[in-house]
């Protein structure tokens, strides 16, 4: 086994034992505020779904690479097939939607499958973003023409460019750091940005009085700096896992974090204006996979910009 | 009529009925929202809006194996009696009570309303498209042809559901070839029965109402 791996494991094993301690918080809690408590509740079923997702995630890590972009290639294409329900389109952007979904989200993957940094870099930004409103324009309907080509790109940045910087994190090359360590890499950025999540939910719950937008989300600002802090701190007992110093780690995590909280909001607002609880049903208990890894997707290309940035 | 069906064809028509319901929900991650009624087997008509030929299959899908099992899409006999494939797929995988809507066929003597009835006596639920056609105008709604109300007033005691599809035009418009993966939603509302001495017409629209009742409010701009 090689020291990666049994790193992996460990970590797994550490993880579940949190998780324990929390689903066993979480039984206090509902003992104390009744099984009926919404608040409870919530707590619970986002604990049970968190379990899932941790199997799944480190099976995927101990693949490897191979694993890690299929595992988020899926997630992209089910984001992808979420907002694009809800965006606006007409039957003339049929085609560039095919090719979105078929095309562009599998070119993407395997681009950063081939560390072709170059490309996956600018692939949606610039080709995706020229070819499709040509696409859609020859059908020649111009009725929300700049609304619907634009949704349509936003949906492709957020849902598989965006995403797709956290496989992307595999590519990138630190010296005294090796290559195969990447996948922990992925591991801290995913721990340090949900950890934040869910103790952001716990302490806004909990101490949660000013509410930072009040017409858009429930979010706090004592939640907020309550997960904020417990991601800083997580990522500096996790700063093992990084190429970055323990104070470097500290930084990194609370900047995903706080990117990932206001990501989180940013898509709060989108949900609203749908008027969409939300994303879809397809996470049992929990919403979609956008409501999931929201405030990933926000954090994933500003930690990939600053590791490349400050640490190459 | 099932009976004398080879054993073999059975399993056949069983195993492509699983590989198409696992197709729909993986290509338009239909959801069944059990707005108006329980998802539980028991007798009832689904009435629903008709705009592709994705529909019937979208409801079959979604509905829980069990409840599958007791439904029989009403369809179009010269539909799915064309060539062989359909001819497999409509009677034998989704079990389908062909009725023949062509007028020269009420001339030799059939009768659609019968297969109808019959299949609901033998406990039975159904799926039927009151509109008749599938609709192709911006209207939400054809006005319903009186099949619905027929079967209502032959056995008043069974629950009519409607039965709200929504998304599938942009899943597939007409005259595209590659599916958008989409998610559709099939929305089950409150039944509704034929009242006592209540007319055809006043009945079709109050059916009529109830469904589109069901549509998502309009609409993304």
């Amino acid at each position: 086994m090689t020291s990666t791996t049994s790193d992996l494991l460990s970590l797994f094993a550490a993880t579940c034992g949190l998780m324990a301690v929390l689903t066993f918080m979480g039984e206090l809690l509902r003992i104390r505020a009744g099984d009926d408590n919404p608040v409870v509740l919530t707590f619970m079923t986002r604990l049970r779904s968190w379990w899932g997702m941790i199997i799944l995630f480190t099976l995927a890590l101990i693949i490897g690479k191979f694993g890690i972009l299929v595992l988020f290639a899926f997630a992209s294409f089910a984001a992808l097939r979420e907002f694009l329900t809800l965006t606006s389109k007409r039957r003339a952007d049929h085609l560039s939607l095919a090719l979105a979904f078929f095309v562009v989200l599998p070119l993407q993957y395997v681009f950063v499958g081939l560390d072709w940094q170059g490309l996956y870099t600018v692939f949606i930004p610039v080709y995706a973003f020229l070819l499709l409103p040509i696409v859609s324009v020859m059908r020649g309907n111009s009725e929300r023409f700049l609304v619907r080509v634009a949704e349509t790109q936003w949906a492709l940045m957020i849902t598989v460019f965006c995403m797709s910087h956290v496989p992307a994190l595999l590519t990138i090359q630190i010296e005294g750091y090796p290559a195969d360590r990447g996948i922990l890499l992925i591991a801290f950025l995913i721990m340090v940005v949900q950890f934040g999540d869910l103790l952001d939910f716990f302490f806004g719950r909990r101490f949660g009085k000013t509410r930072i937008i009040p017409e858009i989300s429930a979010k706090t600002w004592e939640g907020m700096a309550g997960g904020v802090i417990s991601a800083t701190i997580i990522g500096g007992l996790l700063a093992w896992m990084t190429p970055f110093s323990i104070l470097g780690a500290m930084g990194m995590a609370a900047i995903a974090s706080l990117v990932g909280s206001f990501g989180n909001m940013v898509f709060a607002a989108i949900k609203r204006d749908r008027d969409v609880k939300d994303w879809s049903h397809l996470i049992p208990g929990q919403g979609g996979f956008i409501d999931q890894l929201d405030s990933v997707i926000f954090a994933a290309p500003v930690f990939y910009h600053i590791t490349t940035l400050i640490w190459t | 009529m099932k009976s004398i069906r080879s054993f073999p064809r059975r399993i056949a028509a069983k195993m492509v009925g699983r590989t198409i319901a696992l197709l729909v929900r993986f290509l338009t991650a239909v959801r069944a929202n059990w707005q108006g009624i329980e998802p539980i087997n028991k007798q009832r008509v689904y009435y629903a809006n008709h705009v592709s030929n994705a529909d019937m299959p979208m409801i079959w899908s979604c509905l829980p194996p069990n409840m599958r099992r007791n439904v029989r899409p009403v369809a179009a006999a010269d539909y799915w009696l064309k060539n062989k494939v359909r001819a497999f797929v409509g009677p034998e995988v989704f079990n389908c009570v062909l009725v023949d809507r062509r007028p020269e066929a009420r001339e030799t003597g059939h009768n659609p309303m019968k297969n109808i009835i019959d299949a609901l006596d033998a406990g039975s639920s159904l799926i039927i498209f009151p509109e008749g056609n599938r609709n192709m105008t911006k209207d939400p709604l054809l006005p319903f042809k009186a099949g619905l109300y027929n079967m209502g007033l032959a056995r008043p005691e069974i629950d009519l559901i409607p039965t709200w599809i929504a998304n599938v035009t942009e899943i597939m418009p007409k005259g595209e070839v590659i599916p958008l993966p989409l998610i559709c939603t099939v929305t089950f509302g409150e039944p509704i029965h034929v009242q006592d001495g209540e007319d055809k017409n006043t009945f079709l629209e109050r059916a009529s109402n109830a469904l589109v009742s069901l549509a998502p409010k309009e609409e993304k701009l």
